[in-house]
């Protein structure tokens, strides 16, 4: 007889059982409070260590010397402007550069070595990065500069850009392209008005994750931009920029340097949301020309 | 020895749709049912709610009374359910990570078999029913599941459902991806398989049914339009919505 | 498409010269797409070939400058590191002893601590992240779906200096007042967790580390268990398993190549965080059983001394650690997206690194 009684007839699912999906359910639920929890804690004691310094003092101030109370971080952010401004100046163009090659032009061998290239620069240590631009540009000017911690951070930016370019550009439709060429364009121009615009919305959202994620970098400005406690607009000189500050206030052992590090952090904080809001608005409100 | 299912009032929703209303059909035991109609009219969430498949999907859900054997599906625990009551997709699914043997021990696994003598019985009857044994007896551990052929793999699929030994085997168009030689293979072993279990098939392909099938239920927009004895649906239709199907005037 | 007149009189502008229909589809049973933009681009007028050249040229130059950074970057390593190299060879890598001042420079306190910290970080992480990746693909009501992957993501915006400062300040005493002593009290014995407690130490440094990995392996091992087929799915219920059941059997199964593939990208990113390690790790190189005790890593020590170094023996010491980092990121973070997209299939293993 085909079907014995017993063995495979189990009547309720037993207990074990049972008990294993609730616990599996119960550590999934705990994971997921447990990863959260810092988030909040993080964002709650920037808020709330950092809003009452950030006054008008600490906005237009330069830093007063160790152990002196008072001062900002004035300094610092125009610094961090600068310095980012460098950087988006190098990676952006680089970076989408870079895409354009990989999605139009790089189909074969030669584009797998450069993915896998900015793969690799993507995936180095930003302290390593740092180090690497000390010796190229750092040692050979004698000086550390604002300018060299806008090549690092620059550096970083590319491969986040590159491939963020490269995904939005396979998206495009081939049969966009080939309207536009089959009209008389020239491909050149196919590339950047047609197929580029087309990917703008995506392309733009890459370079600014881009600039967030390097924003608040502090490694590669160790050996570069250096930091400086005065005023200094000249990008050959060494320069101050917020992440760094932050750094080294955090460390000293002073109170109200300690207090000063959380202003910074809190402006650190809604400076990269600020940037990141701004891109979904300008997306998603369709302000961005070419956008469907 | 055999099980039969019994559905009365059977509605099925997706949300606020409506997909199947008040069914009311009697399966007898080791008996063959086929259950035909055009896309989209219910057929596939008919057979679902039978082993209370359909509310795993979000904001699906079914009311009504299925009893099978003595086990009232609704009242009862679905893992349970899902046990007693096998089903073969349209497209077979082996476990990709696991070999052979790992697949159709995967049920018994789960039901906390752990004597491998006892497994390897199982898993060998298993493979015999679903008539594969011979073709894979030597590889067994060797290959993966998903290494197999289509006709194969569902074949695979079967042995697999089997090896749980459940009362009630549906099969939602086993054979619609697999070649017309694996197809005739699928429908003899349906036939062999009909003397040990009940068997609900749903397809699109009225040939079929009327190859494999005792019974055979005509399904339109979500109603129970007719059921009858095999013959009788193709030959000589009660209700002209049925007989329009059957001649191809519509789906 | 365009169905333009056929053929096409030399002496006009090719802008008319559209090819057939007909050319078309017979280019396209080849399989060349490209060809039709060849043959577009043929009949192009001159004046548009040389724009079109110097601007394949100049996208040519920004690839390879990329290649040439890195080029630029490995080659800085070399050869600023060629002292050290010179000086120590592999024994730099055993040598316990890290004394600027007397002229000895041994790693091993650094290898250690970049270890231990990296280890200990995706130990917590781990289970954590891929527990909220199937919370999130698999038991959590589909409107918090967005949310909740959304809020994980976020963890990866926050920069390491402002997680270093959470460490110093917010973290580093929790851990002396109340976790370090009840570990003391109730695993003291395994003599992990003994010693002074400052709070700041190894165990401050892989809590922080961890928090920094979760969302890499947390993305990543969502995006495999989401390639996962429903078919597979509904396979294990359909034989009468627990939810649980179906996840282990139909789902993690599946993904395990890309879940580890996932790790050994955090573990990448782990071995190579500078800043907030280096804020609440005590910079202390010893190699110490406890993980109260403070350590040191190789990218912390880079970046404490790298600008106070005295001596090009020192210097080039430091670069040579750096070098290290970076082969070591390299193999890890290659293997890593291997692994990943065999299951992906593709750039899908976009990481937020």
């Amino acid at each position: 007889m085909l079907k014995q009684p017993g063995d495979a007839r189990a009547q309720k699912v037993s207990l074990w059982r049972r008990t294993k999906n609730y616990a599996a359910t119960w550590f999934a639920i705990a994971a997921a409070v447990l990863v959260l929890a810092p988030l909040l804690a993080v964002f709650a004691y920037v808020l709330i260590k950092g809003a009452g310094s950030v006054n008008l003092a600490f906005l237009t101030q330069t830093p007063k010397p160790p152990g002196e109370l008072g001062g900002g971080m004035a300094n610092a952010m125009v610094g961090s402007v600068l310095i980012l401004g460098v950087a988006s100046a190098i990676g952006v163009p680089l970076g989408i550069g870079c895409g354009i090659y990989l999605a139009e032009y790089g189909r074969g061998r030669l584009g797998d070595l450069v993915r896998f290239t900015a793969d690799v620069l993507n995936g180095v240590p930003s302290i390593v990065i740092g180090m690497a631009v000390y010796g190229l540009i750092v040692i050979r000017q004698k000086h550390f500069s604002g300018f060299s911690g806008g090549v690092a951070l620059g550096i970083m930016m590319i491969p986040t850009i590159a491939r963020a370019t490269e995904e939005m550009l396979l998206m495009v439709p081939n049969v966009v392209r080939e309207a536009a060429l089959g009209l008389g364009i020239p491909k050149w121009r196919t590339t950047l008005s047609v197929s580029l615009r087309t990917a703008s919305a995506g392309v733009i959202t890459g370079c600014m994750l881009a600039f967030a994620r390097v924003a608040g970098e502090t490694a590669p400005l160790l050996f570069t931009a250096f930091g400086n406690q005065f005023w200094n607009l000249k990008l050959n000189q060494p320069m101050a920029a917020v992440s760094l500050q932050v750094y080294v206030y955090a460390l000293s052992p002073y109170d109200d340097w300690h207090r000063q590090a959380w202003a910074g952090a809190l402006i650190l904080i809604v400076m990269i949301v600020a940037a990141v809001a701004a891109v979904r608005i300008a997306t998603s409100r369709g302000m961005l020309k070419g956008v469907s | 020895m055999g099980v039969g299912i019994e559905v009365r009032g059977l509605n099925a929703y997706y949300g606020k749709l409506l997909a199947l209303k008040s069914i009311d059909m009697t399966v007898a035991p080791n008996q063959v049912t086929a259950v035909i109609g055009p896309s989209g009219c219910g057929k596939s969430t008919f057979v679902r709610c039978l082993n209370r498949m359909h509310e795993t999907i979000p904001e699906a859900r079914a009311e009504g009374t299925v009893i099978v054997g003595d086990m009232n599906v609704y009242d009862n625990d679905p893992v349970e359910v899902r046990r007693r009551i096998g089903m073969v997709f349209q497209k077979p699914n082996p476990f990709p990570t696991m070999s052979i043997y790992g697949n159709v021990a995967a049920g018994l696994k789960l039901n906390g078999f752990r004597n491998r003598k006892q497994i390897d019985e199982l898993v060998e009857r298993s493979l015999k029913l679903a008539a594969l044994w011979d073709e894979v007896k030597d590889e067994l551990h060797k290959k993966s599941g998903a290494s197999l052929s289509g006709g194969q793999q569902q074949r695979l699929c079967i042995a697999r459902s089997l090896a749980v030994e459940p009362d009630i085997l549906l099969m939602d168009e086993p054979a619609s991806a697999l070649d017309p030689i694996s197809t005739s293979k699928i429908e003899e072993l349906i036939f062999q398989l009909k003397q040990h279990y009940t068997v609900v098939i749903v397809t699109h392909n009225m040939q079929q049914a009327a190859r494999v099938a005792e019974f055979t239920g005509f399904f339109l927009m979500g109603s129970l339009i007719e059921y009858e004895k095999t013959e009788k649906i193709f030959t000589t239709p009660s209700d002209k919505r049925t007989e329009d199907y059957i001649t191809g005037r519509f789906g | 498409m365009n169905n333009g007149p056929e053929g096409s009189d030399p002496k006009q502008k090719p802008v008319t010269a559209i090819p057939t229909l007909a050319h078309t589809a017979a280019e396209r049973k080849q399989g060349l797409a490209s060809s039709v933009l060849e043959r577009i681009r043929q009949t192009q007028p001159r004046s548009s070939r040389i724009p079109d050249a110097a601007f394949s040229v100049l996208i040519l130059l920004t690839a390879i400058s990329v290649f040439a950074i890195v080029v630029f970057v490995a080659w800085e390593l070399v050869d600023k590191s060629r002292l050290s190299l010179h000086e120590f060879g592999i024994g730099f890598f055993v040598g316990h002893d890290w004394d600027p001042v007397s002229g000895e420079f041994g790693a091993v306190p650094f290898v250690y601590g970049t270890l231990v910290s990296s280890f200990l970080g995706l130990l917590i992480a781990v289970p954590l992240a891929v527990g909220v990746a199937v919370y999130v693909t698999e038991m959590c009501p589909i409107r918090l779906r967005a949310i909740i992957s959304f809020l994980v993501e976020l963890l990866a915006a926050i920069p390491s200096v402002i997680y270093g400062l959470w460490g110093i300040f917010v973290l580093a005493p929790l851990l002396r007042e109340y976790v370090e002593p009840f570990l003391a009290k109730t695993l003291g014995w395994t003599g992990l967790f003994s010693g002074p407690m400052f709070g700041i130490g190894m165990l401050a440094a892989g809590i922080i580390l961890s928090i920094m990995v979760i969302p890499i392996i947390a993305s990543i091992t969502r995006e495999v268990l989401t390639a996962v087929p429903q078919n597979q799915r509904e396979a294990v219920l359909a034989l009468g398993a627990t939810r649980w059941e179906m996840i282990r059997m139909g789902v993690l199964r599946n993904a395990r190549i890309g879940i580890v593939g996932g790790i050994i990208l955090g573990l990448g990113r782990a071995l190579g965080e500078t800043i907030a390690v280096t804020m609440v790790i005590g910079n202390n190189p010893q190699v110490s059983k406890s993980l109260f005790a403070p350590g040191y890593t190789m990218a912390s020590v880079i970046a404490n001394e790298f600008t106070e170094a005295t001596g090009d023996l020192y210097l080039s010491a430091l670069v040579e650690i750096g070098l290290a980092l970076f082969l070591v990121t390299l193999i890890v973070n290659a293997l890593a997206r291997l692994l990943v997209w065999s299951i992906t299939g593709g750039s899908a293993g976009r990481a937020r690194a």
